[in-house]
């Protein structure tokens, strides 16, 4: 598989092969978009981590956040960092690879390798671009549920995420009650607010603004809209912190200087970080994903599709369900996991809330929390005692 | 009785959960570090969900594998629909609630059975220790000084059978632990128990 054309620009080697699994699924039966279009024959890239057992009963279904990808626990392909789950995913982890089958997929949408704008559509033999169908969060789910028939797994023993990840999650419990056991939903929601919903239209606008998105159509030009996604990201990071977070790793320091410049440089530390993280964003992800996945989050409104109350989403589930917050979070904060928490009390669902105490804000899933890490193991360990899985490795 | 149970419980919760049916459906309200949780779906194979506003107690009954969430009784169990469980228990924790009487309904909406357990303020050490020295008791039962005590409504044995007559709610069991734990029913003498009973557990029903 090469490097998918967004990331792409004139003058790049494009023979990087992307490592993992592909899959084209939707070649007998189309997946009928919430938007109204079908997409058939459609890419979706995914990673696998531990063994599947012989009944297929411990495969776990890790969903990604807005920026995250398949890439969680292993060195990512483009940025050779480490995967954004390290810390969760692997052999005596919380989410113990020699117990679990751990699975994660490229969002539709998304840019590493599943369908979104920048791959190619096969009725022009072009990249979609703004030509691709604009996607929702239940659209992606449907897409992982065809990946688990193709792979034939008929049920997950888990379904785990944090942000967006956790609202996928959600949408697998409302949607398809009798493929899971267990749902962690992590630092989520299950709608957008309009601060939510703010915050996405002004990264929306900073890459519709970048001259090099070329009204998304760069990759024709040779072009990426690199500012505009830099700043798209920058604005973004920000909400992923919190005030105590920042002020404990930057204060007012500044950035390898005396004194004030005067000028517009990065004098201050925080500034000269956010500018690396808007810069090192940009090669790994691509602007019109961005744009699609942002918007996919901003129309998920769960309770709204369930005739405006949230706990007619669960009745009668049979799921065992591990809500879980950050008390420094302010995107997802709290009070959003409670709400989903009371829906589930008022249909009597098995549930455990925990609000970990941390100042990591929204990024704090992401982060060596080790309170964080004990619940979530000792929720799985619990749910595996009920569904029955043997304490043993697998293989 | 649970000889057997590696960890020994509190004799109140032991009271407890020996009026609980096996395979019932259990809310355990402030279930703190969720020993009596633990003992229900480990010995007695009830499904237990358990209530908690301590963030500790509720991250070790989570990491412990119990489903326990983190909330405010006083609040949360509003959520839930009409006798979703089969017992509702709450030990321990009634005089601390801002409005018990109103805590007393939720549990019995939401609960088939409710049981609750109460540290007794007429036991008669209590009363001497009144008279004698005027002040405050603290003692294991309410070891808390007055100025930081969580125990808000404090009451007797006396007082919550008759609120119990008021508000039409049936005591099916009703049991009094005196100092060293050992469980007395009620015999036909309410004074004595009133006086002798350091701690009483109720089974109720509406």
């Amino acid at each position: 598989m090469i490097l998918p054309k967004g990331l792409v620009s004139a003058g790049d080697p494009i023979d990087f092969v992307l490592p993992g699994h592909r899959v084209f699924l939707g070649c007998d039966r189309p997946l009928k978009l919430d938007c109204g279009v079908e997409l058939s024959e459609f890419p979706v890239a995914y990673q696998a981590y531990g063994r599947l057992n012989k009944d297929g009963s411990n495969a776990i279904l890790v969903c990604h956040a807005l920026t995250g990808d398949q890439f969680m626990a292993e060195s990512h392909p483009l940025t050779h960092k480490e995967g954004w789950w390290d810390l969760m995913v692997g052999p005596g982890k919380p989410l113990d690879t020699m117990h679990y089958f751990v699975l994660c997929v490229n969002v539709l949408g998304g840019c590493m390798g599943s369908a979104g704008p920048s791959e190619i559509n096969p009725e022009t033999g072009e990249a979609w671009g703004l030509s691709f169908p604009v996607i929702t969060i239940a659209d992606m789910v449907r897409a992982q549920a065809m990946l688990l028939d193709h792979l034939g797994i008929e049920k997950l023993f888990a379904v785990i995420g944090g942000s967006m990840g956790g609202m996928q999650v959600l949408e697998w419990a409302a949607s398809f009650p009798q493929r899971v056991f267990a749902a962690v939903p992590i630092a989520a929601a299950a709608h957008h607010t309009a601060q939510n919903i703010a915050f996405h239209e002004v990264g929306r606008q900073a890459i519709m603004a970048d001259p090099d998105w070329c009204g998304g159509e760069y990759w024709r030009y040779g072009k990426r809209p690199h500012r505009g996604l830099a700043v798209a990201r920058m604005a973004a990071h920000i909400t992923y912190l919190s005030e105590p977070k920042l002020h404990e790793k930057f204060g007012r320091r500044l950035q390898d200087r005396e004194g004030l410049t005067y000028g517009f440089d990065a004098d201050f530390q925080v500034e000269s970080y956010l500018r690396h993280q808007g810069i090192s964003f940009v090669e790994r992800f691509d602007a019109n994903s961005y744009l699609y996945i942002t918007r996919a989050m901003d129309y998920f409104d769960m309770a709204a599709r369930y005739g405006g109350g949230l706990a007619n989403a669960f009745v009668d589930t049979p799921i065992r369900f591990c809500v879980i917050s950050f008390t420094s979070d302010w995107l997802y904060p709290t009070v959003e996991s409670r709400r989903i928490v009371h829906a589930l009390n008022a249909v009597a669902a098995n549930v455990s809330f925990a609000e970990i105490v941390s100042n990591g804000g929204h990024d704090a899933f992401l982060l060596d929390e080790p309170k964080f890490h004990r619940v979530l193991t000792g929720f799985l360990g619990g749910a595996a005692q009920h569904r029955g899985l043997p304490k043993t490795p697998t293989g | 009785m649970s000889a057997a149970y590696p960890k020994a419980m509190r004799a109140d919760l032991q009271l407890i959960a020996d009026m609980i049916e096996p395979g019932s459906r259990v809310l355990d309200v402030g279930c703190a570090d969720g020993a009596l949780l633990d003992y229900l779906v480990n010995e007695k194979g009830v499904d237990g969900r358990g209530i908690e506003l301590g963030a500790d107690g509720v991250n070790a009954c989570v990491s412990a594998g119990l489903s326990v969430i983190q909330g405010d009784a006083e609040t949360d169990l509003f959520d839930y629909p009409d006798h979703a469980f089969d017992y509702v228990v709450l030990s321990q924790t009634l005089q601390a609630m801002r409005a018990p009487k109103s805590t007393l309904e939720q549990l019995l909406r939401v609960g088939r059975h409710a049981i609750v357990s109460l540290p007794n303020f007429a036991h008669w050490r209590l009363r001497w220790h009144l008279v004698v020295s005027g002040r405050m008791p603290v003692n294991p039962t309410l070891p808390y000084e007055w100025y930081e005590t969580p125990n808000i409504h404090l009451c007797t044995i006396r007082d919550f059978v008759i609120l119990c007559r008021k508000m039409r709610v049936t005591i099916e069991r009703s049991i009094s632990l005196d100092r060293n734990g050992v469980p007395r029913r009620f015999g036909r003498s309410l004074y004595m128990v009133n006086l002798f009973g350091e701690q009483a557990v109720f089974l109720l029903r509406t």
